[in-house]
C-alpha cells in the first residue's frame, strides 16, 4: 500500500506543478499581452487614478480635476469652457480626447517619459507621475476680446503674434462645455448626443478645423503672388484690366462690387477689392506661379500642426484659366482655415517671413519644471521683404480710406483686408463676413498681432460691405487687446 | 500530556510533540494574517483599519482555542496542520475584507469570521469528542446515507447562478454537498479498507484488468455512479470531478491496480465528453475555456474568465500589493471561486507560489499521516481527505487560471462560503486526528481495525 501512496502523492505533486507553470505562464509570458487587451479596463483605471495635469492660459489654468470617487477617480473640469474649448479640446471618459487635451495627453496623464526623473527605475517599478503642465500661448485677453466680439454667432477668430508665431487666440462659436463629456453615465452621452446632432455644430473648430471660402482676403495672396512674380512690379501703375472682365475662355462676364475698378491700379484694386483686376493678375501669374506662392503661405498643406492637426486650405492644383481667375479672388474651389488666412496676415506684417503658428509654449512638470519648451521657427519666406512692404502699405490704405475703415485704430498702424464669400448653391447661402488684419504700434519695430475673423451669418449682404461691418469689429476689438496687452 | 492513554510509553522513546512549534508557526500565521489586513488599510485609506485589533484578536483567540483543543486532545498531531489553516484562514478573510472595500453594499468578511469561528467550533469538537478515528468505520454505511441525502436534498431548491447546489431556508444558505465529501471518503476508506482484498485478488482477469466480482464491486460502484449522477443533475460540476478523482486515487491506493486509473481515465474521458457536448451550461464553459476572449472580439466585453487572466497578469510577478489590484472586474463570482485571480493580481506570482506550497504542504503532511498510519482504514482515510483537498485546489485553481475548463468550487480556506470553511476545518481536524495516531510513539492500534465484519455490525 505504502508504495501506491507514494505514487498518489507524486501525482499530488504533478498537479502543483502544473499549476505553478501555468501560473508563471499567465503571470510572466502572457502578462504583456493581457495587459494590453483593449478589453481589459486596468489601463484606463489607472489613467484615471491620479489628477489630470492641467493646461495653463498665462499664469492660470484653465482646467482641473475633481475626484469623484468612482472606479474612474478623476474626471476633468473646466474653468470657462465655452471660451476655451477650442483650445483645450475635452478630456472625456467616455469619448477620449481632443485638441491640446489630445496632443499633450502624455505629459497631461502623467505617461510621458520625461516627466519620469529615472525613467528605468519607473518602468520597474512600474510607479507613475503626477500630470504635468501644458502652457499655451494663449493670451487670456486676446481669448476674450475675439469671444465676446463673435457674441454667440456663427464663426470664428485666429490671432497670432506674427513675429513668433504663437497663437493669442483661437475661438470657434457657438462654443460648448467640455465638462459635461468627463466621466461615464447618461448625462454625458445625453450631452454628446445633443451636441453632434445640434445644427450649430458647437463641437467643430471653425478656427482650425472648418474651411471656407476666403474671399477677397484671398486677393492679398493673389497680389503677393503678382508682385513677386514680377507680372507688376509697379503697384501704383494702371493694369490692363477692363471692367467688368470675361473670363478667359468663356463668355461669363466677371462684374465688381467696387466701382472705379477699370484699369485700376494694384494699389487700388486691393483698397476697394476689385474683383476683376485681381482675378486677371492671376491669370498672367499663371497656375504654376500661384501655386508656388498658396504653398508658401501654407495652402496645400495637410500637415500643418499646432500641435492638432490643421484642416488643409485649398488651392486647386489643376484648373483651366476662367477657374484660375474665380480661385485668384477666392471663389472656386479656393478654401481656407481662418488660422491660415490669420497666417497670411502675419507673414504681411512680419516682412515676408511667415512663422510656424503654435498653440503649445511649454510643458512642465507638476510642481512647475520645465520639460520641453517650444521655440519659435520659421516656416517659410512666403514673399520678398519688399513685397511685404508693398503689401503692407496697401493693407494700411484698407484700414485708412478703404472697405476695412472699422477696423481703425488711433495712433496705432492697422492694415487689413476684408472679404465676403459667396457660397451654396448658385451662393444662396448668406455670405461669409471675412476680415484679416495686423497691428503694430507707431514706435515698434515689429508688429504685434495679425487676425483673421470669420462670421457665418453675416445680416449683411453687400460684398466687402459685410466684412467690413462685421467682422473688422471684432478684428479691431482683438488687435486692441493685443496691443493693450 | 498522554491523558487519553492510560498505557503511556516510557520517556526515553517519546517523541517530541512538537506543540511549542506549532504554538510559534501560530503566532506567525496570526501576524501574518494582521499584517496583511492592516496593509489593506494602509493601501487604501493611508490609516490602518480601525477594527484591526479586533480582527487579530478574534482570528488570535480562534487560534489559540484550536492549539489548546490539539494540546491537550491530540498531542502528538502533526505541528503543521493547524498553522497552515489559520494562515489561509487568515489570508482568506483578509481577500475578502479586501474585496468588501469594492462593494460597500456587501459585506462578506464578517459572515466569513462567524463560518470561520462555527468551522474552528467543529475542528474543536472533533479534536476533542472523536477520541479515535476508527469509530468511524463503524459508521460507513449512515455517512454514505447522509452523504447521499445531503446531494439529493437540493435538487427541490432553486438554482442559483446555474447549480443547484444550495439550501436556502430564510436569509441563510448553505452548500450541503461540501459536508457529502467528508462523509464520502469515510465511506470509500471504510468499504475500500475492508474489501481491497476481495477487489484486488479475486475475480476473472479481462485482458491484464483483474475484474472483482459484482458483489465486491457493485455497490461501491452503485454509490459512486449516483453521487456523480445526482451532481450532473444539479450542474455541480466541479464536485462531480473532485469525487471521481477521490475514487480513482482511494481505489487505486487500495488496490494497487493501475488499470483502475486507465479505467477512470477513460471513464472520465467519456464522461467530461458526454456531459460537455450535450449540458449546455458546461458547453458554454468548456467554449469560453477554448477561448477565453471570444465574447470580447464578439463585442460583449470579457467573460469572468478573461478578467481572471488579466487580474493574473496584472500581478505579474511581484503583485500590485494588497488592496491594490483590480480583481473586483471579474464581477459576481469575485470573493468566491474567483478569490485565487484577487491573490494572484495582488501578491503575484510570488504570493501565489506562497499560497499553492501552503496547500502542498497541507496534502503533504496529510499523505504522511497516511503513510505513518498501521490500519488502512486511517491510511485510505489520510489520503482520502489530502486528496480532497489537493483535487480541489487543482480543479478550481486550474479553472480561473485557464489550465481546465472552469467549474464553480471553492478554493479551501480562502473563498468566501461558510459551508466549505467549516467543512475544510473538519477535515483538518480529521488530519489531526490520523496524524496524532500516525504519530503517537507506541505502536498499539498496529493492524487491530481492519476487521470487515464491523462494516457488516453497521446497519
Amino acid at each position: 500500500m505504502i508504495r501506491y501512496i507514494r505514487r498518489a502523492a507524486a501525482f499530488c505533486l504533478l498537479l502543483l506543478v502544473a499549476l505553478l507553470v501555468n501560473a508563471a505562464r499567465i503571470q510572466i509570458f502572457q502578462a504583456d499581452e493581457l495587459d494590453d487587451n483593449p478589453a481589459n479596463r486596468r489601463s484606463t483605471i489607472a489613467r484615471y487614478d491620479q489628477p489630470r495635469g492641467n493646461i495653463l492660459v498665462g499664469e492660470e489654468s484653465v482646467t482641473g480635476s475633481e475626484d469623484t470617487g468612482e472606479q474612474l477617480a478623476y474626471e476633468r473640469t473646466y474653468k470657462h469652457g465655452p471660451l476655451y474649448a477650442p483650445v483645450t479640446g475635452y478630456a472625456s471618459q467616455t469619448y477620449g480626447t481632443t485638441l491640446v487635451e489630445n496632443a499633450e495627453d502624455d505629459i497631461l496623464s502623467g505617461t510621458d517619459s520625461l516627466l519620469a526623473p529615472l525613467p528605468l527605475w519607473n518602468e520597474i517599478t512600474r510607479s507613475r507621475q503626477p500630470g504635468g503642465n501644458v502652457v499655451t500661448t494663449v493670451k487670456d485677453s486676446v481669448q476674450r476680446a475675439a469671444y465676446e466680439g463673435l457674441g454667440g454667432r456663427r464663426g470664428a477668430v485666429a490671432a497670432l503674434d506674427p513675429s513668433t508665431g504663437k497663437i493669442l487666440a483661437l475661438v470657434s462659436s457657438p462654443s460648448y462645455d467640455p465638462e459635461r463629456l468627463s466621466g461615464t453615465g447618461s448625462a454625458v452621452t445625453d450631452a454628446w448626443a445633443r451636441l453632434t446632432s445640434s445644427k450649430s455644430q458647437p463641437m467643430l473648430n471653425r478656427a482650425i478645423r472648418q474651411t471656407y471660402p476666403p474671399g477677397s482676403t484671398f486677393k492679398i495672396v493673389t497680389a503677393a503672388a503678382a508682385l513677386d512674380s514680377g507680372v507688376v512690379t509697379d503697384p501704383d501703375a494702371a493694369t490692363d484690366t477692363p471692367s467688368p472682365y470675361v473670363l478667359p475662355g468663356t463668355s461669363t462676364v466677371l462684374p465688381n462690387e467696387a466701382s472705379g475698378c477699370g484699369k485700376a491700379s494694384l494699389s487700388e484694386a486691393i483698397r476697394v477689392s476689385c474683383n476683376t483686376v485681381m482675378a486677371h493678375l492671376g491669370v498672367e501669374v499663371g497656375l504654376d506661379g500661384m501655386l508656388e506662392a498658396v504653398a508658401k503661405f501654407g495652402f496645400n498643406d495637410s500637415g500643418l500642426r499646432i500641435p492638432s492637426g490643421v484642416a488643409k486650405s485649398n488651392f486647386d492644383t489643376e484648373m483651366s484659366d476662367d477657374q484660375l481667375a474665380l480661385s485668384s479672388i477666392g471663389q472656386f474651389d479656393t478654401t481656407a482655415t481662418p488660422l491660415q488666412m490669420a497666417m497670411v496676415a502675419s507673414a504681411v506684417a512680419n516682412g515676408g517671413d511667415l512663422m510656424y503658428p503654435y498653440l503649445v509654449d511649454r510643458t512642465t512638470t507638476d510642481d512647475g519644471n520645465t520639460v520641453q519648451q517650444r521655440g519659435s521657427r520659421s516656416y517659410h519666406q512666403a514673399m520678398n521683404p519688399t513685397t511685404a512692404m508693398r503689401l503692407q502699405r496697401m493693407m494700411v490704405d484698407v484700414v485708412e480710406s478703404g472697405t476695412g475703415t472699422n477696423a481703425a485704430i488711433d495712433g496705432v498702424t492697422v492694415g487689413g483686408k476684408t472679404g465676403t464669400a459667396q457660397h451654396g448653391i448658385d451662393n444662396s447661402g448668406t455670405p461669409y463676413a471675412w476680415f484679416i488684419s495686423w497691428a503694430q504700434e507707431k514706435n515698434s519695430g515689429r508688429p504685434a498681432v495679425a487676425v483673421a475673423v470669420v462670421v457665418e451669418d453675416a445680416s449683411a449682404n453687400r460684398a466687402d460691405i459685410s466684412g467690413g461691418g462685421s467682422a473688422a469689429p471684432i478684428a479691431r476689438a482683438v488687435m486692441q487687446a493685443a496691443l493693450d496687452d | 500530556m498522554t491523558a487519553t492513554r492510560a498505557d503511556a510509553p516510557p520517556p526515553e522513546l517519546r517523541l517530541p510533540k512538537r506543540r511549542g512549534v506549532e504554538l510559534c508557526l501560530l503566532v506567525g500565521a496570526v501576524l501574518i494574517s494582521v499584517y496583511g489586513y492592516a496593509d489593506v488599510g494602509l493601501a487604501r485609506n493611508g490609516a490602518v483599519p480601525p477594527d484591526v485589533a479586533g480582527y487579530g484578536a478574534g482570528l488570535g483567540l480562534l487560534a489559540l482555542v484550536a492549539h489548546l483543543a490539539v494540546r491537550f486532545r491530540a498531542p502528538y498531531a502533526d505541528p503543521l496542520l493547524l498553522p497552515i489553516a489559520v494562515l489561509l484562514n487568515g489570508l482568506g478573510l483578509v481577500l475578502i475584507y479586501r474585496l468588501d472595500l469594492e462593494t460597500p453594499k456587501d459585506q462578506a468578511a464578517p459572515t466569513q469570521l462567524i463560518w470561520s469561528t462555527l468551522g474552528v467550533a467543529f475542528f474543536i469538537a472533533v479534536v476533542v469528542f472523536l477520541r479515535d478515528h476508527r469509530v468511524l468505520q463503524r459508521y460507513a454505511y449512515l455517512s454514505v446515507a447522509a452523504a447521499l441525502v445531503l446531494m439529493i436534498v437540493p435538487i427541490f431548491f432553486p438554482a442559483v447562478n446555474g447549480a443547484k447546489i444550495w439550501i436556502r431556508v430564510g436569509g441563510f444558505s448553505f452548500q450541503p454537498g461540501e459536508f457529502a465529501k467528508i462523509l464520502l471518503a469515510i465511506f470509500f476508506a471504510a468499504y475500500l479498507a475492508a474489501n481491497r482484498n476481495a477487489l484486488a485478488y479475486t475475480g476473472r482477469k479481462l485482458w491484464k484488468l483483474q475484474l472483482p466480482t459484482g458483489r465486491v464491486l457493485g455497490p461501491i460502484v452503485a454509490i459512486w455512479l449516483l453521487s456523480v449522477g445526482v451532481l450532473v443533475l444539479e450542474r455541480d460540476l466541479g464536485t462531480s470531478l473532485l469525487f471521481f478523482g477521490l475514487f480513482v486515487i482511494m481505489l487505486y491506493v487500495a488496490t494497487g491496480r493501475t488499470g483502475w486509473i486507465a479505467v477512470g481515465m477513460v471513464l472520465a474521458a467519456v464522461g467530461a465528453f458526454v456531459v460537455g457536448s450535450f449540458e449546455p451550461h458546461v458547453h458554454s464553459r468548456v467554449e469560453d475555456w477554448l477561448d477565453p476572449f471570444a465574447s470580447i472580439d464578439a463585442g460583449q466585453g470579457p467573460s469572468q474568465l478573461a478578467q481572471s487572466l488579466f487580474a493574473f497578469a496584472a500581478g505579474g510577478m511581484l503583485g500590485a500589493g494588497l488592496g491594490l489590484g483590480h480583481s473586483i472586474l471579474i464581477g459576481f463570482a469575485a470573493k468566491s471561486d474567483f478569490i485565487l485571480a484577487t491573490a494572484g493580481e495582488e501578491l503575484g506570482l510570488s504570493g501565489l507560489t506562497a499560497v499553492f506550497l501552503l496547500y502542498a504542504l497541507l496534502v503533504a503532511r496529510g499523505y504522511r499521516a497516511g503513510l505513518a498510519l498501521r490500519d488502512p482504514f486511517g491510511r485510505l482515510l489520510a489520503i482520502g481527505l489530502a486528496s480532497i483537498l489537493a483535487l480541489q485546489v487543482f480543479v478550481i485553481a486550474g479553472g480561473v487560471m485557464g489550465l481546465i475548463p472552469l467549474t464553480g468550487m471553492a478554493m479551501p480556506f480562502l473563498a468566501q462560503g461558510g459551508s466549505s470553511v467549516v467543512t475544510n476545518w473538519i477535515i483538518v481536524a480529521l488530519l489531526i486526528r490520523v496524524s496524532d495516531v500516525a504519530r503517537t510513539p507506541h505502536p498499539d492500534h498496529a493492524e487491530t481495525g481492519v476487521v470487515a465484519p464491523v462494516l457488516e455490525d453497521e446497519q
